[in-house]
């Protein structure tokens, strides 16, 4: 007890012990998982939708600088990741001309660096007249700025090489730490090291004094004033930052995929970093990562089982933003938070109960679903989970929908009592 | 005699048609308590508004320590050492309460908008911010999300988030509307506590905490100052009797319990 008033700021400091558990370990541990993956022998798909993914988990966490941490709603993040990602293209073809001069003797290993410094620098200029004001306005004028940049990209081929966009070769220029980064392995190695580089970088300054100021801006900035704050400034500061990481993903994605098209820079891939981080979670710094691990899962994986791909997507977006707010991120939290104090046993009846829920309401989802797409494509096709013929005409295809939808709702139901007689 | 803290003179604020303050002069001494009191839409918060640089005044000057305030933004002005409370809680509700202090602390520790520092490494920081939540007994709900609190904790987190950065001129809005006759006096001595040495100018309903904290008393009317004194002159001036307590002035004096 004396040592507490001796020093009092120590004491509500956490330990060292915790620090290194809740700061420091689960970057090891993510630094592990990223190293023992060529143990595995992934396959060629494998490698590269781990890197589509190293590269949306920088991507989404430099999102949710503004928009979990600084609540600031970008509509036009991809901006910054595509002027990134077309800078390193530039810097990439400078290293295969060769011609002695700055380039030349620049590893195409440090390209995310040239997309950090263009995503802080289109950051700053953009950033300046749109950080004025947060809210509506700022989510308008971003998606402005998206609109503007993006017909640009198309307008100045010279530099954004039209619809065909601008390509370069990766195997140039001096190699860093002996990777000629041809073979995807290779590639793999690249992204692991900066996947690992950004989220280290972007979760640390959360830990600094602007990175605190940008969540006391988004909860009051009003109050921020007061401490002696310029909320504009902070806003303005949090924007460059998150900028120049979106150039570093766009960095790494120019190395990946050796192109990059002027729609990369669109509305698209902005409205898909929003799904990533919200999805994901954005109270949580683990949300994005989350939400860009499952989403980029989604994109390549789930479009080879179904067109209907994108409609999953709406739905779980719709699903997260009314029964779930914080995200798969909460959803885990939650459920730990949940076991940890009921116990296993007191809390499986509960979340079994959702469980199935969820599963029998998706499962009326996917038949009707798959149903309607195939009807109005018209070719006759017919839906036929385990060789179970569901036609659009047929009454078991829709008794199925109404029983599998409405049980599933039904033991959502049962499960939500549950909870809110336990009390929270 | 130094010059006195605060300085108003000739100031005036017209929201379009509406001439809501008109020509206040008031003087507040240096580590003077100056409570200002007046009927609802006097233009009590919004003379604290001029002062602290949410609006910009029409017309008029303040000066603080001599030197001119008005017009400047309002953080430029908090960095010259003028804090303010809100009469609604005004926090940063998503985070916790040792989080909010800290960062009430951060200027005055010479912490800029710097993204290159670990706060958790910042001595001088923690210490600042622990004595500010011993001074308001927060420390035992330092880890609590400052949205969770009770009423009146928000309250005093306001409080210590006001004092944190060490200003020496102190505007509290309401400190004690909506609290309970204990809670009331429990923060009437915080704030006694939290501003020795200070400059406070503070807003207030309660009567009761009015007469008990400050040493002058200034009453606005329709934005006018229309009387300046020490409390004993201000409850027996007819003047503020009429235009505080209307018709009724003859059977209720004010601050009568006190």
């Amino acid at each position: 007890m004396s040592d507490t008033i001796a020093n009092p700021g120590q004491a509500l400091a956490p330990s060292r012990g915790e620090k290194f558990r809740q700061r420091v370990l689960p970057l090891i541990f993510l630094a592990m998982v990223l190293a023992l993956v060529p143990l595995m022998a992934p396959s060629r798909t494998m490698y590269s939708l781990l890197n589509a993914i190293g590269i949306n988990i920088v991507f989404a966490l430099s999102y949710n600088m503004l928009l979990g941490r600084g609540g600031l709603l970008s509509f036009g993040h991809a901006v910054y990741f595509g002027l990134g990602g077309y800078a390193a293209m530039h810097a990439m073809r400078a290293i295969e001309a060769g011609d002695g001069g700055f380039w030349s003797a620049y590893p195409v290993f440090g390209l995310p660096l040239v997309g950090f410094a263009a995503g802080a620098l289109a950051g700053a200029v953009i950033g300046w007249p749109s950080c004025r004001r947060a809210g509506t306005a700022f989510a308008m004028i971003s998606l402005g700025v998206a609109e503007l940049i993006a017909a640009a990209g198309f307008m100045f081929a010279s530099v954004f090489g039209g619809e065909e966009g601008v390509t370069g070769d990766r195997m140039n220029g001096p190699e860093l730490f002996g990777l000629s980064l041809g073979p995807v392995g290779e590639v793999y190695l690249f992204i692991a090291f900066w996947t690992v580089v950004g989220t280290g970088l972007i979760y640390g300054f959360t830990r600094t004094p602007l990175g605190k100021l940008s969540e006391a801006t988004r909860d009051n900035p009003e109050r921020v004033q007061f401490i002696g704050f310029d909320p504009v400034r902070v806003r303005y500061l949090v924007f460059i930052i998150a900028g120049a990481f979106a150039g570093l993903s766009g960095g790494m994605a120019a190395v990946n995929y050796e192109i990059f098209t002027p729609e990369s820079l669109s509305l698209h891939p902005s409205g898909f970093v929003l799904l990533m981080a919200y999805i994901g979670g954005i109270r949580y710094f683990v949300g994005p990562v989350l939400g860009a691990l499952v989403l980029t899962v989604m994109q390549s994986m789930l479009s080879d089982f179904t067109e209907a791909w994108l409609l999953y997507l709406g739905v779980l977006f719709i699903a997260i933003i009314m029964f779930a707010p914080g995200g798969l991120a909460g959803i885990l939290f939650g459920t730990g938070a949940a076991l940890r104090r009921d116990g296993l046993r007191g809390s499986l009846g509960t979340l079994g109960v959702k469980t199935c829920g969820i599963v029998l309401s998706f499962l009326g989802l996917v038949v009707l679903i798959e149903v309607v797409v195939r009807w109005s494509n018209g070719y006759g096709e017919v839906f036929e989970p385990f060789g179970l013929a569901l036609e659009s005409g047929s009454p078991l295809t829709w008794a199925l929908v109404t029983v599998l939808c409405a049980a599933g709702f039904a033991l959502l139901r049962i499960a939500a009592r549950n909870t809110n007689e336990r009390g929270a | 005699m130094s010059e006195s803290a605060l300085a108003i003179s000739g100031l005036h604020k017209s929201f379009g048609p509406a001439h809501i303050i008109r020509g206040v002069e008031l003087d507040v001494a240096r580590g003077e308590r100056h409570a200002i009191i007046g009927p609802n839409g006097a233009g009590k918060s919004t003379l604290f508004n001029l002062v602290s640089g949410l609006f910009k005044p029409s017309e008029g000057q303040v000066l603080m320590n001599g030197r001119p305030i008005s017009g400047l933004a309002a953080h430029e002005i908090n960095r010259r050492g003028l804090s303010r409370s809100f009469q609604v809680s005004n926090i940063f509700s998503n985070m916790t309460v040792r989080e909010n202090v800290r960062c009430g602390v951060l200027h005055s520790m010479g912490q800029g908008y710097s993204f290159w520092r670990n706060i958790g490494n910042l001595k001088a920081v923690q210490k600042k911010t622990a004595e500010i939540l011993e001074k308001v007994e927060l420390i035992e709900k330092a880890h609590m999300p400052a949205a969770l609190l009770s009423y009146a904790d928000q309250r005093t987190l306001e409080i210590a988030v006001t004092i944190a950065g060490g200003a020496d001129v102190i505007l509290l809005d309401e400190p004690t509307a909506g609290m309970s006759h204990s809670e009331t006096d429990r923060a009437v001595a915080l704030i006694r506590k939290a501003t020795e040495g200070k400059t406070l100018l503070i807003v207030e309903h309660d009567m009761g905490v009015v007469f008990d904290l400050a040493d002058t008393i200034s009453v606005l009317v329709y934005g006018e100052i229309i009387a300046t004194g020490r409390p004993e002159e201000i409850r027996g001036n007819p003047k503020v009797r009429e235009a505080y307590l209307g018709e009724e002035a003859d059977e209720q004096p004010i601050g009568g319990a006190a």
